[in-house]
This record gives C-alpha cells, sequence and structure tokens, in this order.
C-alpha cells in the first residue's frame, strides 16, 4: 500500500459537484483506488495542508484540484500542490475557466457589499465586515482575503491539463484518468483530457436547417419540437460556442446548452463565439429602404429577447475570457 | 506639473472595398484627421471576429470602431449586416463588461466619402478624449505578494 503512487484531490472555489462527478465512476473507483493510495481530499480525509507541506516535493503522483481561485487561501494551496506534484489536473469548468463561481467578476465591488450590506434578509446596522485580520481578547484572529476577482487556476500555478464539464462526465473523466493510471503517453501539455476539440453541435443528433431567428425564448416559454435544433427554434443554445464531449447530454433532453464545456478547441472567447454565432443567424425582415438608424432598431428590437448576454454567453468562462470580467 | 494630455489608442477596422479607399481619398484629397486610429484592413465587415474586438480591448485599445459599406452596398451581399448584428450584440456583452458604447462605432463610409471619413475619425477622437482612457486592471489584482 505504501508504494502506490499518491493522489490529491483539491477543492478551491466550487460547490463540491467535481467530488460528486468523481464519485460518480461507480465501480471504476475500485480501480482508481488500486492505482492510488488517496493521500489529500477536503471533502473525505481528515490530512492537513501541514501534512501536505511535511511530503517531499513532486512526491504526489497525481493532483486533481477542482475550482476557481477566488481566495488567499485557494491560491496558496494550489501553489502548495502544484510543489508537491508530478502531475497537476484542472477538474472541470471552474478550474478551468473560472465556473460559475468567476460570474462574480461582473460585479468589481467584490462580493462583501453585496452579501453582508445590501442583502434584503441581512439587517447589519453597524456595517459590519469580514476581515483579514479581527484582534479580540483571545488574540488575533485571521481570514482568507478575497482576491480583487476570480481567476481560473492556470492563472496562478502551471495546469498540466484540463478537463472540462460542470460537472465532467464520468465517462469523460474516465477517458482521461485511464491513460495516466496505465501510463501511457499522454496528449501535449496544456490540452484537455477526455473531451473532443470541436463543438456541442458535432454530436448532436438534432435536425438543423438554416437558421433565421427572428425572437429568442427563455426555457420556460416554448414547449421545443423534440427534433429539431434548439437553436433554430429560437432558444439559446451554446452548442455552437462549446466544446464537445459531453455527447450533447443537455439538447438531447430538450434543454439548450448551456456552455459548461467551455469554449472549442482554439477558441479564446467563449462570448465572443457565441456573438459571431448568433450575430449572423439574426431575421430582421427585409430593409431594403430602411435607414441605417431603422436597420439597428430593428436589431435591437430582436436582440431585446435576450436577457443578460454576459451571464448567459459566458456562464462558466467569465474568468478565462478575454477579458476576464467587467472593468473597474 | 500637468498630466500629459490623453491621447487616445483607437483600432479601426475598415472594409477594403469602401471605407479604405475612402481613407485613401481623404489622404490624397488631403483632408486632415486626427491620426489616433490605426486602421486595420479586412475584405469586408463580415470578415471581422468579434474575437478582434475583444482582443482589441484587452491589450488596452481605448476605442474600437468598424467602417462598413453602405446598406445594400456591400460586395459579398449581406457582410455589413451581419458585422451590424454582431456589432449590436457585442455592444450588450461590452456594456456588462463596463465598456460604453462610445468606445466601440459602427457606421458607413464609401469609398467617396472622405470627407465623412474624417468627420467619423474625428468625432470618435472626442467622444474618446472626453470618455477618458480605458479603465486599466491593477496589476496586482490577485495577488497580494
Ligand atoms: S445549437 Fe444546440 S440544439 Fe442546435 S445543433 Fe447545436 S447543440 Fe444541438
Ligand atoms: S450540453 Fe452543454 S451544458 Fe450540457 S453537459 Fe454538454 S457542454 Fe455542458
Ligand atoms: S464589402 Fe464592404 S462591408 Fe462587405
Amino acid at each position: 500500500m505504501a508504494n502506490k503512487p499518491q493522489l490529491s484531490i483539491y477543492w478551491a472555489a466550487s460547490c463540491g459537484g467535481c467530488e460528486i462527478a468523481i464519485l460518480n465512476l461507480h465501480e471504476r473507483l475500485l480501480d482508481l483506488d488500486a492505482a492510488f493510495d488517496l493521500v489529500f481530499c477536503p471533502c473525505l480525509l481528515d490530512t492537513k495542508k501541514k501534512d501536505i507541506e511535511a511530503l517531499p516535493d513532486r512526491s504526489i503522483a497525481l493532483t486533481l484540484v477542482n475550482g476557481a481561485l477566488r481566495t488567499g487561501e485557494n491560491r496558496e494551496m494550489a501553489r502548495l500542490l502544484r510543489r508537491k506534484s508530478q502531475l497537476l489536473i484542472g477538474f472541470g469548468a471552474c478550474a478551468h475557466q473560472g465556473g460559475i463561481p468567476a460570474l462574480a467578476n461582473l460585479d468589481p465591488a467584490g462580493p462583501l457589499p453585496a452579501i453582508y450590506l445590501e442583502g434584503p434578509t441581512t439587517p447589519n446596522p453597524a456595517r459590519t465586515l469580514p476581515l483579514p485580520e479581527t484582534t479580540v481578547p483571545e488574540g488575533t484572529l485571521q481570514l482568507p482575503p478575497f482576491l480583487g476577482r476570480v481567476a481560473p487556476l492556470a492563472e496562478e500555478v502551471a495546469v498540466d491539463y484540463f478537463i472540462p464539464g460542470c460537472p465532467p462526465e464520468p465517462e469523460q473523466v474516465w477517458k482521461a484518468l485511464d491513460p495516466v493510471i496505465q501510463g501511457k503517453p499522454l496528449p501535449p501539455l496544456g490540452s484537455a483530457l477526455g473531451a473532443g476539440r470541436s463543438a456541442v453541435c458535432a454530436e448532436c443528433g438534432r435536425r438543423k436547417r438554416e437558421k433565421k431567428i427572428s425572437r429568442f425564448h427563455r426555457t420556460w416559454e416554448i414547449v421545443p419540437d423534440p427534433e429539431q435544433c434548439l437553436l433554430d427554434q429560437g432558444l439559446v443554445c451554446m452548442g455552437p460556442a462549446t466544446r464537445d464531449g459531453c455527447g450533447a447530454l443537455c439538447p438531447q433532453v430538450s434543454m439548450p446548452c448551456t456552455g459548461c464545456y467551455g469554449p472549442p478547441e482554439g477558441v479564446a472567447d467563449q462570448g465572443a463565439a457565441m456573438v459571431a454565432a448568433l450575430g449572423s443567424i439574426l431575421d430582421i425582415g427585409p430593409i431594403t429602404g430602411l435607414s441605417p438608424e431603422e436597420i439597428a432598431a430593428r436589431i435591437d428590437e430582436v436582440l431585446g429577447s435576450l436577457p443578460d448576454a454576459a451571464g448567459t454567453f459566458y456562464k462558466y468562462s467569465l474568468a478565462g475570457s478575454l477579458l476576464k470580467g467587467r472593468l473597474p | 506639473m500637468t498630466e500629459p494630455a490623453f491621447e487616445p489608442r483607437i483600432i479601426g477596422f475598415l472594409c477594403n472595398w469602401c471605407s479604405y479607399a475612402g481613407a485613401d481619398k481623404a489622404g490624397a484629397a488631403q483632408v486632415p484627421y486626427p491620426p489616433h486610429v490605426h486602421f486595420v484592413r479586412v475584405m469586408c465587415t463580415g470578415r471581422i471576429d468579434p474575437h478582434f474586438v475583444l482582443q482589441a480591448f484587452a491589450q488596452g485599445a481605448d476605442g474600437v470602431v468598424i467602417l462598413a459599406c453602405h446598406p445594400g452596398d456591400c460586395h459579398y451581399k449581406e457582410g455589413n449586416l451581419r458585422a451590424l448584428q454582431r456589432h449590436r450584440l457585442l455592444l450588450r456583452l461590452l456594456g456588462q463588461l463596463g465598456i460604453g458604447e462610445e468606445r466601440c462605432r459602427f457606421d458607413y463610409v464609401s469609398a467617396a466619402e472622405g470627407d465623412k471619413l474624417a468627420a467619423v475619425v474625428g468625432d470618435l477622437v472626442k467622444m474618446i478624449r472626453a470618455a477618458g482612457p480605458l479603465p486599466v486592471r491593477p496589476e496586482q489584482e490577485i495577488g497580494r505578494d
């Protein structure tokens, strides 16, 4: 047992779903357990940071880090685990491009005012805010500080590979871990493991036609045709701007893709890709004889049915996008 | 000591067939216009990937302008309409990312409109001067050490 390679699993700013995704490996968990000795996993084990610090550098064979970097603690743990690990994999959408926690980057004021001062169910007349350091009669208490914005893992440490998805699908997780366990050659550093390179549309079985959209619909507004492409029907499906690999799970059950696998290979910005895709398929009717202002107004009318462009297009990738969030 | 005057850096994407020729015309006729716009020639505004615009802002441009053939005059039929559709959608996204409409312009300039080109560029530079430099992220934003 002592000479099995070591595995560590850490959560930074995440929801715990990535640990569940590992649990979803089901009987393959036994294979994972046969291959590795799990030495660190705050969700499951009681080993502490000091136990990791005591290990020789590069002694952990594989570390899976899920979650975005939100606090000083996340960053410190990322650095520590990088130092102690041979292979470090960013696991899930948050480690990859910030994920849902990175939507916080739309508010440069940071989370504290909204939570502690403006929350309607949080009476706080003294306007008390958590501070990195607080002195009490017993001594000084410390909390990890928030970083100025949510960042993807790779902004702080070298990430060897990433496994995209919110959370990654078990089949994909296994496709990524199996070659590592078998010691098979891995793709070039920095690649996505266990996912495709193209877009979700490429593996979606829905019937596509030439798209012309004169109005967008929210999912609750229409009952979509079961076979037609959802985007054709005016549902904002992120399929064209999202990496494949999940098997087009969501459109299969009539839910538009929300983009959890991040942008396809070679695409820097999921929002830009979605603007390009949607901008080409709007149907504003005949424009001959209209003034430039009238044409623009027609377009705005169609776009008016699409609320929250940033939240929709960057639901999982804001921290990794070109602008990283709202400018100060 | 007075601050050095703010000289905006603006990226202009100009269609080869109309606006770029319009800029040539303005040059040949020696119509003066401010030098702040760096022109990038594209074969049609329909070629402008929204990545180009975001990339320009990410690299510190204070403004971006897209100049197209007039409606109906695009050499590839509807390239300018697609460009405008993308632009209107991109403005919504940029607004949520803290970049106002005044920093990202779309207009039509034909090959004959050297004067209009100078007027559009002049107006844009004035607006962006008023808006000030693009806000930048603090260097150490995610690090405190
Ligand atoms: S847009 Fe959505 S529904 Fe349409 S083909 Fe792509 S993934 Fe499938
Ligand atoms: S369809 Fe889209 S949102 Fe659904 S699992 Fe696949 S990538 Fe994620
Ligand atoms: S050719 Fe000029 S905008 Fe298309």
